[in-house]
């Protein structure tokens, strides 16, 4: 046995903790420029500085500024930032759940579900007026559409939840969600072999994903219900950490596994599926941002990785969508198209310079 | 006078450990089975793959439910208890792998806090006192900062040990701990085990494949046969009673209780008598062993005498013939093999 080296307990922590604490200050920093430069950047360039006097309530002297701020800008920026943290926390609870690095959002079939919804909406009936208010509105601008994804994603998440209490493995409960996205999807594709080109093509712009057109009441709602979702996921820290040594372990350790898991896929549903009915389906941030912000914390305490991955997803949302804006020109990319281009060669950056992804994804 | 016997930390009685198969069937591995733990006991839990030693393990940490029988733990019921009531009494070192790479070997031990804390997993000043104590005791608070996914095997297994040392449990279960060590970490894992048994006053249960180690290092043994009914006792009790023998038979394993070993080859040759004593003849019987003799005290037709005071060489006699003299172990096998076809 090696000898004993004394160790003073104080201070181990202290020299762990500096770096994850350096990260989440940074990381704030990174939301606040990427939140600011979001509203600057569009069609119309607006300073950096009227920016901020305008959020902080102070005339500029320009009311078209106030108004694009206001109206568009603001709510969108706003968007961004719950659609970005929602996201990739429900990813990283996802990711420890299933104890897969490959786990994201879309695991359970929540996406699939609001696509279903959608689409039934679109395909079967009344299509051509939807897509009328997605060219006019934006996608959150129709309620129709929303809840019509809340419903598909809802539908899907009763059913997860449902298997989820008769099924004790993860790794079975993770194929079942495989399985219920890959319906899911065939139902959709069936849908869409069956109907007319117009109507596909709709269907299609949906499935670009948008963060435009969340404004008003549909902002409030959306935020609400992210809001719960993370309220949800923090508090699923602690279970979300004894998960880690597997869920034997967990349940050696005092953990009620079901319950939790309930919890965690409430929660994750809650998180996804409610942006992606508002927003459209938003792929990469879910599945990537957990292991940028691992790499970056060098941590697997979720009392840090939650808020961490938090602010690197809303971080990395924003500025994917200055990115999309495409500055200086009038037109704009679809988001996430940009997520998945950008956020790739990131994460394979990152990835393969850890290299040991498999055995240390959490 | 002898004093009573402490109160057993953990008490089964009849309990059937197994699980369910298909259609909700209950199918039994072993049981009914009669257990007690003791504080400051180190007992193993030995016998061959598919007795049901991890079945028991698993059913007495509640991780699965028992098919019959009762179970308690500090004096209560089992399965009364809460699930972080019961991982007050009871932690366990289970084979599953690790795939948390990315935690550090402190953040892997301060997990065992997690029946203690609040519902936000915070650690008091006196949870980190019992991590850190944990990881003295194991000797791996050096190794405070480091990757769990960097650790040999042997470090991982004392400081998945340390994790369920700070869970701060009277009883600590351990399923084959020394599996995949050497044999110098094997030696150490057990002598860990036993030190901590003895200064903690923790009762300790492991399930392992070394025999001689556990037969050196085990308060008690339960003997989990692949058929018929545990046994129980101290080491040398069951090895004296023919118990620990006869567990193994099944499995075409011979104990020999005059060297506390078992015998790797089958014997085929003529028997030789074996004279002499001390180191020499301890590994000369082992090598007449391996080449199937059948060494004996009596009487025989193959006749060794090892090297003694005077003299230097093994003596090898065939009945009727003079005897030969051999410098080395090899060189009496040699002859002997051809005086055994002559």
């Amino acid at each position: 046995m090696r000898p004993v080296q004394p160790e003073a307990p104080a201070l181990a922590p202290v020299a762990g903790a500096r770096r994850p604490a350096t990260w989440l200050v940074a990381l704030a920093a990174l939301v606040l420029l990427g939140f600011v430069l979001d509203i600057a950047l569009g069609p119309v360039r607006i300073p950096v500085a009227a920016v901020v006097k305008i959020l902080l309530g102070q005339p500029t002297g320009n009311p078209a500024w106030t108004f694009i701020v206001r109206e568009i800008r603001l709510p969108k920026a706003l968007t961004a930032l719950v659609v970005g943290s929602g996201l990739a926390v429900s990813g990283l609870q996802m990711q420890t759940l299933f104890r897969n690095p490959l786990a994201g959002p879309s695991v359970l079939g929540l996406t699939a579900g609001a696509g279903l919804g959608v689409a039934a909406v679109m395909l079967a009936g009344g299509g051509v007026a939807n897509g009328f208010a997605i060219r006019a509105l934006g996608l959150g601008g129709s309620w129709g559409l929303v809840l019509a994804a809340t419903a598909g994603a809802a539908l899907v998440m009763g059913l997860v939840l449902a298997l989820s209490a008769r099924v004790r493995d993860n790794v079975v409960l993770l194929i079942v969600g495989l399985m219920i996205a890959s319906v899911t999807g065939a139902i959709v594709s069936l849908w869409q072999y069956f109907s007319a080109p117009e109507q596909i093509q709709e269907y299609l712009l949906w499935t670009f994903g948008s963060l435009g057109g969340v404004v008003g009441s549909h902002l409030a709602v959306l935020a609400a219900v992210v809001g719960v979702g993370l309220v949800l996921a923090f508090a699923s820290a602690k279970p979300l950490n004894a998960l880690l040594l597997g869920e034997n372990y967990a349940r050696s350790m005092g953990l009620v596994v079901g319950r939790s898991r309930t919890l965690i896929i409430a929660s994750t549903s809650l998180l996804a599926g409610a942006i992606t009915a508002f927003c459209g389906p938003i792929g990469f941030v879910g599945i990537a941002v957990p292991h940028l912000t691992r790499a970056l914390l060098r941590t697997a305490d979720h009392r840090l990785l939650l808020p961490g991955t938090c602010l690197a997803g809303a971080a990395l949302t924003l500025a994917c969508d200055c990115v999309a804006q495409l500055p200086g020109s009038q037109t704009s990319l679809p988001l996430s198209v940009v997520t998945s281009l950008l956020g790739a060669p990131v994460v394979l950056w990152v990835v393969l310079r850890r290299q040991n992804i498999r055995s240390s994804f959490s | 006078m002898l004093l009573p016997p402490p109160a057993p930390l953990l008490v089964a009685t009849d309990l059937v450990v197994g699980y369910f198969a298909a259609k909700k069937q209950p199918r039994p591995v072993a049981g009914p089975l009669q257990l007690a733990l003791a504080p400051g006991e180190l007992v193993c839990l030995l016998g061959p793959n598919g007795a049901g030693k991890s079945t028991l393990l698993r059913t007495l940490a509640g991780l699965q439910p028992a098919l019959g029988g009762q179970l308690a733990v500090g004096g209560q019921p089992l399965a009364a208890l809460s699930a972080p009531e019961r991982a007050r009494q009871l932690s366990i070192v289970l084979t599953d792998r690790l795939d948390a790479g990315n935690l550090t070997v402190r953040e892997l031990v301060r997990l065992g806090r997690h029946p203690h804390t609040g519902w936000l997993g915070g650690l008091s000043a006196h949870d980190e006192a019992q991590v850190q104590a944990a990881l003295v005791a194991t000797g791996t608070a050096a190794f405070g900062p480091r990757p769990v996914g960097e650790l040999s095997d042997g470090e991982r297994q004392k400081v998945l040990l340390a994790r369920a040392l700070a869970q701060d449990t009277p009883v600590v279960l351990l399923d084959e701990p020394t599996a995949h060590l050497d044999l110098p970490n094997r030696v150490a894992l057990m002598r860990l085990l036993h030190r901590l048994a003895r200064q903690t006053g923790k009762a300790i249960l492991l399930s392992t494949h070394e025999l001689d180690l556990a037969l050196q290092a085990a308060d008690r043994i339960w003997l989990l046969p692949a058929v018929g009914a545990l046994r129980t006792g101290t080491p040398e009790d069951l090895v004296l009673s023919g118990t620990f023998a006869a567990a193994f038979v099944h499995e075409g394993l011979a104990f020999d209780a005059a060297t506390g070993t078992f015998a790797l080859h089958a014997p085929t040759g003529p028997a030789v008598q074996l004279l002499g004593s001390g180191a020499a003849a301890f590994w000369t019987r082992r090598a007449l062993e391996r080449e199937g003799f059948v060494p004996t005290t009596a009487e025989a037709s193959l006749c060794v005498r090892v090297p003694h005071a005077t003299q230097t060489a093994w003596l090898s006699q065939a009945a009727g013939q003079p005897p030969q003299a051999h410098n080395s172990v090899e060189t009496l096998l040699r002859a002997l093999s051809q005086l055994k076809d002559s």
